[in-house]
């Protein structure tokens, strides 16, 4: 299913922990601990991150959103591990494909909507919201969520941070340093590799030796999990047990979530080039959203018409922020130079002068 | 001679080297399959095989950091790091190593080596996509920086900088790679680096620019050709080591002078441009020399790139603005 055992090849025949099957039983034996209502609500942002990716992809090709990355396939993974935290006190750190999550921390869709609309307003957290920015350099947030989590750890607070990174950001030095530290501070963090299979036109097989990701937790000292990615409850389950663990003080953990990039890397991307239909197809039969909704189906829960209209409120809510975001007044040149120091320098000042009258005349 | 675009002419020059010189070898992130995120490498890997054309995982340091050890047992190695925004990754590996590395063995290895990568603005990049940090790399000593603007320099300076026996940063300008079509010579074309080009005559001012500014700076000599403004543009090509002759010689028979950058201003290279005129041919100018640059603010989301960087009209604007002051 992906992984490409090398080394130790022991640990590459261990299949991914999972509980829900694509046909939307129960593992046997398994069983959830989320409630319905949750489960309902994951499903709708797991809705969420699917329907902003159609709307993000039209507006791209219509030249009113930038380059865009797309989540399809990954909501499971993303949601999974958003909904085992409290936004109150935990914290998320993400890469740039986690929009679900952080709306479910508190960002309001539109800000996340500027950004790719190249508006600064799309880079403003409220300030009550727990979440980094965006990250588009690869693993650059993760010594930063260590960083947060030994704050958190120094105040004595009980919080935890979750900071997201894909296979291809592992390669970088970042991961290791983050994770290295994080193991020698017992941070209170979760590292959650969403390994999808394909870092642009890499495939996993040639970004690591390892034969997962999940194992590298035992050169720093701490566990680490591999779950389906493609399974709500799994990765909940993986990524609950973790945030838990943390909170009581017992250190960081590496879950990896073993899930595939069903769009191109972004819209500047062509997969036809390096990847096979066939193995796109074969993980499409493996679809996050459909197990869930098969599901609350089964239980009674959510029929097919309940999901339908879930749909249609998700739509709804992201034409309301898309609204919000192509109404907001362009920014102007002042908005260069806000916020580059507390105070503006003389010689910056000066440059905002300069740029104002150039701006009118 | 033919009509290529820039990208083509570096493909074209990277598949001629490396039939030339077996040792020529080039690594990076999404180089092989893909062909490169912007294709200078298409088909280069079905053509010489995984060996020469090598897939890296997702780490830039490494990718910088191994060409130098490469580059030390005798392979020549091109890498691609696939956006300059990124090479900060690969800062330590790139100024306190590769940089130096000559220096520090007294000459027992040298790093002949090129890191390629694309930067600058206006193409509505993602964040941290379109950044200029040349000046950055001016600051490291024994790494040459080359900035072609044409199609025809980048192959003849992308041939010379892979026979370097010194380590290359050659900026590809990421605005031009499609846009930017001229004439390449046939056979072994060569540039030299260090040696700048005079773009356009004039007879009034020279503007001097380097990359994609080199095309904005024609823009506006044009604008001021109308004007009766007869402004002169001179392509810096490499700002390691730069060509103090023709930039002195150019300036001090124009008498006057204004630098354009996508780089914000302070400490930006214009400055170094400024500093070198006035140790060279001071009493020749008519006029202080001027500079338009980006602000000294981070490098904004799309929708305010355009007011960020520099364009024809602000240029054009500081050039009338030189010509009506007495020294």
């Amino acid at each position: 299913m992906g992984v490409e055992p090398q080394f130790p090849p022991e640990l590459g025949e261990t299949e991914p922990a999972s509980m829900l099957n694509p046909d939307g039983t129960l593992v046997a034996g398994q069983k959830t601990d989320m409630p319905p209502d949750q489960i309902v609500a994951a499903l709708r942002l797991m809705l969420l991150g699917r329907i902003f990716d159609r709307r993000a992809f039209s507006l791209q090709r219509q030249g009113r959103f930038g380059t865009y990355s797309p989540v399809e396939g990954q909501e499971a993974s993303v949601v999974g591990a958003a909904v085992s935290l409290d936004p109150e006190r935990d914290w998320v750190a993400p890469q740039y494909r986690e929009m679900a999550a952080l709306v479910r921390h508190g960002l309001p869709l539109e800000n996340f909507a500027m950004y790719f609309m190249g508006h600064p307003n799309g880079g403003r957290i409220p300030e009550d919201v727990n979440v980094l920015p965006v990250q588009i350099a690869l693993a650059a947030q993760l010594p930063q969520a260590a960083g947060v989590a030994w704050a958190l750890q120094r105040q004595g607070s009980d919080g935890v941070v979750v900071a997201f990174c894909g296979d291809g950001a592992t390669s970088e030095g970042d991961f290791h340093e983050a994770c290295n530290l994080a193991g020698v501070l017992r941070a209170p963090i979760v590292f959650v590799v969403q390994n999808n299979g394909w870092a642009i036109s890499t495939p996993r097989r040639i970004q690591s030796a390892s034969a997962s990701f999940a194992v590298r937790g035992v050169g720093y000292g701490f566990p680490g999990v591999l779950v389906d990615g493609n399974d709500l409850f799994a990765v909940e389950s993986a990524v609950s047990s973790a945030v838990a663990r943390a909170r009581a003080g017992d250190g960081p953990t590496i879950v990896e979530t073993l899930t595939y990039r069903m769009g191109a890397h972004n819209t500047a991307d062509d997969p036809t080039r390096y990847r096979s239909e066939e193995e796109r197809a074969a993980w499409g039969e493996r679809d996050p959203i459909t197990r869930v909704k098969r599901y609350l189906a089964a239980e009674g829960v959510l029929d097919d018409a309940g999901a339908d209209a879930l749909a249609d409120e998700v739509e709804g809510e992201i034409e309301t922020a898309l609204q919000h975001a192509l109404d907001m007044a362009p920014p102007t040149a002042s908005d260069l130079f806000d916020h580059t120091f507390a105070t503006d320098s003389p010689r910056l000042a000066a440059q905002r002068q300069a740029w104002a009258a150039a701006a009118e005349s | 001679m033919a009509t290529m675009t820039m990208i083509e002419a570096i493909h074209q020059t990277l598949r001629e080297e490396m039939t030339r010189d077996e040792r020529v070898m080039l690594l990076g992130q999404d180089i092989g399959q893909l062909g490169g995120v912007f294709r200078a490498t298409d088909g280069l890997q079905a053509e010489f095989g995984k060996d020469r054309v090598v897939d890296t995982p997702l780490a830039e340091a490494a990718i910088a950091g191994s060409a130098l050890g490469l580059a030390a047992a005798g392979e020549i190695p091109v890498a691609e790091l696939q956006f300059l925004g990124f090479t900060h990754q690969a800062f330590h590996q790139i100024g306190a190593q590769i940089a130096r590395f000559r220096f520090r063995s007294k000459g027992r290895f040298n790093a002949q080596l090129v890191l390629r990568t694309p930067f600058g603005g206006n193409v509505r990049t993602p964040e941290l996509h379109s950044d200029a940090f040349e000046a950055l790399f001016t600051q490291t000593p024994g790494l040459k920086v080359a900035l072609p603007a044409t199609a025809h320099d980048a192959a003849g300076m992308l041939r010379t900088s892979i026979r370097d026996p010194d380590p290359v940063l050659f900026l590809e300008p990421l605005r031009g790679y499609r846009l930017v079509r001229d004439d390449v010579p046939e056979g072994d074309h060569t540039v030299p680096l260090g040696k700048a080009r005079v773009a356009r005559e004039g007879d009034d001012v020279t503007i001097v620019a380097w990359s994609a500014a080199v095309q904005v700076a024609e823009r506006a000599a044009e604008k001021l050709a109308a004007d009766g403004i007869s402004a002169g543009v001179l392509d810096l090509r490499t700002l390691s080591p730069l060509d103090v002759e023709t930039l002195a010689s150019t300036v001090a028979a124009t008498g006057r002078c204004v630098v354009v950058h996508e780089a914000p201003m302070t400490g930006g290279f214009a400055a170094e441009v400024i500093a070198t005129l006035n140790d060279e041919c001071f009493y020749d100018l008519e006029a202080p020399v001027a500079r338009v640059t980006s602000p000294d603010t981070p490098y904004p989301l799309g929708a305010l790139e355009e007011q960020y960087i520099p364009d024809v009209e602000r240029l054009a604007r500081t050039v009338r603005s030189v010509m009506e002051l007495e020294a």
